[in-house]
């Protein structure tokens, strides 16, 4: 830095060099944070790719393996069975979230009292740990004799479901978990939405009679529609990673009828110590995950209203 | 709904299409409380029946129906707990990474946010651009590249790894970047005009006006350290090291069948999390309205 500072001296006026040392400025405000993110995130980010094309144990010799990892994962019954889970799995979370979030919303953005209160207790279980709720939720939904079953009994459902303990109804249990978990979450970030339509459109729809549905309908929800978007883009990248609150609930069963594309990584990384071959299911995830990002971003134009209100 | 309850008040001939008005406006009035009472009792009765179960023997735990408030509360559990594994040592380790981890991410984040929202330098808009990119990357994409390197630099089944890898993210830059732009230039240059330097700046102007994002990337960090899995997963295996979310799930494992006692474990695992919550909840809210994106 010295010298270059020292030719650029010699060669520039006094303007160069100020933005110069303006720059070094700006340098030293961002290297502890940069160093950290360029060492521990963007490398091993650049890495990802080639490692999918490798051979490696962790041990051994590390090899080139071509496409040999991704052709192996066409005959990875697993693989299969964990990719269609997943897309269950984000089909189910997705739009369930985004409805109960926008509905929590709606109620909340009303002259209510205790708006507050509501608004926290919706939004508590978000912070609480996956661990936890996922071993409360297990014996809330145990099947022999867990309340929710009893309830069920006692309200005349002769043979309620083994949720989470059977492979029909295990992924319905744990979607509906994450449903409950993250509606909360979202819901704050409509209601920030919401709070930023102006007053004045839904009394002068009033005043031309519009009903509480056509106010919804053609007031609030083409409004909304960039938190929807934003909304469903988080959404999705997140449900597509995860995965604690599956190893908790069912670890992936029974048999495999909860078992994700994160877990299967999990798995064949750390258990299998196949590096090269778990590295090549992840860029499936990321592959999946950058193509229906794209797309979302494509539809964008066409439903996504950024009006000048 | 609240319009037309006004309206309705306000005009004083009492027809009829009016008096049914109020009397559908106060029906919708009562029907959302009843709604939102019960969405809440949707979202706390399981941590009520946690609480509850948490104070019963196991043999009661699952008796129907349900006794919410224990007739003879088994307050002991919350001793066992303790003696049956480390929990202790769960706790402290916990409370370690995330006091260190927040520290070191707010401190390294509002430094490198002050540069991107308020200086002008080269390369600034590329570098920012990688930092948002790598937010969208999920973190298990490369999570086995930064397990490799942990491992050539010998940090696995330490601390220092989970240290280094959530110090530095792009989040926490990305979210003080947001509301650091947001103060008027200004100020800043006025600051400039009388001399003080851009450290002098950041660390008398830009630091004091901004507490409510520097709290809320504070509890934003402390809650994902706090309540991470899979990192301590992947890097913590000596028990001496591991975390409380680690210590509940070997516990659940290890007693599968002492119900009590696991549902005392697990709240004692979100006592400092609601604690936190209940007294910066605003900042969370806040932080969230800003800025849409989770840690």
């Amino acid at each position: 830095m010295g010298t270059m500072k020292l030719t650029l001296k010699a060669a520039s006026p006094s303007k160069r060099r100020r933005q110069l040392s303006k720059n070094l400025v700006a340098y030293s405000f961002i290297l502890p944070n940069l160093l950290g993110f360029a060492i521990f995130t963007l490398v091993p980010i650049a890495f990802s790719l080639g490692l999918s094309f490798m051979h490696w144990d962790g041990a051994n010799e590390i090899s080139w393996a071509g496409l040999d990892n991704f052709k192996a994962l066409r005959d990875d019954d697993t693989f299969n069975i964990a990719l269609k889970n997943t897309l269950w799995y984000v089909g189910g979370t997705v739009p369930l979230t985004m409805a109960c979030s926008l509905g929590l919303a709606v109620l909340l953005n009303q002259p209510i009292r205790g708006r507050n209160f509501f608004r926290t207790v919706y939004f508590f279980p978000y912070v609480a740990s996956l661990v936890a709720v996922a071993v409360v939720w297990n014996m809330l939904f145990f099947p022999s004799a867990g309340p929710v079953n009893e309830l069920l009994r006692t309200l005349g459902v002769d043979n309620p479901p083994r949720w989470s303990a059977s492979v029909d109804w295990a992924m319905p249990t744990v979607v509906m978990a994450s449903v409950w978990r993250g509606m909360g979450y979202y819901m704050v970030i409509y209601l920030a939405a919401l709070q930023g339509i102006p007053q004045i459109l839904y009394e002068s729809a009033s005043i031309e009679g519009a009903n509480a549905w056509q106010k919804f309908r053609h007031i609030t929800v083409p409004l909304l529609t960039p938190a929807t978007f934003f909304i469903s883009i988080m959404l999705t990248i997140s449900s597509f990673k995860v995965f604690d609150l599956i190893l908790v609930m069912t670890n992936g069963g029974p048999g495999r009828a909860t078992n994700v594309l994160v877990l299967h990584t999990y798995n064949t990384a750390f258990r299998q110590f196949k590096f090269g071959y778990s590295s090549s299911i992840a860029m499936v995830l990321f592959a999946l995950v950058m193509i229906i990002t794209v797309i979302q971003f494509y539809m964008e134009k066409r439903w996504v209203e950024y009006s000048q209100v | 709904m609240d319009t037309q309850l006004t309206q309705t008040s306000l005009s004083k001939s009492a027809t009829r299409a009016a008096s049914s008005g109020f009397r559908r406006g106060t029906i919708t009035k009562v029907l959302t409380y009843v709604l939102l009472i019960a969405l809440a009792a949707l979202m706390l009765l399981p941590f009520i029946w946690m609480a509850s179960a948490s104070l019963k023997l196991d043999k009661d735990v699952f008796r129907f129906p349900i006794e919410w408030i224990p007739q003879d509360p088994q307050w002991e559990n919350y001793r066992t707990i303790w003696t049956r594994i480390p929990f202790m040592t769960f706790v402290m380790n916990s409370l370690k990474l995330t006091v260190i981890i927040t520290f070191l991410q707010v401190a390294t984040s509002s430094f490198a946010a002050y540069a991107f929202a308020k200086l002008d330098f080269r390369g600034r808009d590329l570098l920012f651009l990688a930092y948002l990119g790598s937010i969208a990357i999920p973190w298990q994409v490369y999570m086995i590249p930064q397990f490799i390197l942990m491992r050539e630099l010998d940090l696995v089944d330490k601390h220092m790894s989970l240290i280094l890898l959530q110090a530095f993210t792009a989040f926490g830059v990305f979210l003080l970047r947001q509301f650091f732009i947001s103060v008027p230039n200004e100020i800043l240059d006025a600051a400039r005009i009388d001399g003080l330097s851009e450290y002098g700046i950041y660390f008398r102007i830009m630091l004091p006006l901004s507490k409510p994002a520097l709290a809320t990337l504070t509890i934003f960090s402390a809650v994902f350290v706090w309540n991470d899995f899979m990192g301590p997963l992947i890097y913590l295996h000596s028990e001496s090291l591991k975390t409380i979310q680690l210590g509940l799930r070997m516990f659940i494992q290890q007693y599968s069948t002492d119900y009590a006692l696991i549902m005392a474990a697990s709240l004692v695992s979100l006592v400092p999390v609601v604690v936190l919550f209940l007294a910066f909840q605003r900042f969370f809210v806040e932080g969230i309205g800003t800025t849409g994106i989770k840690g």
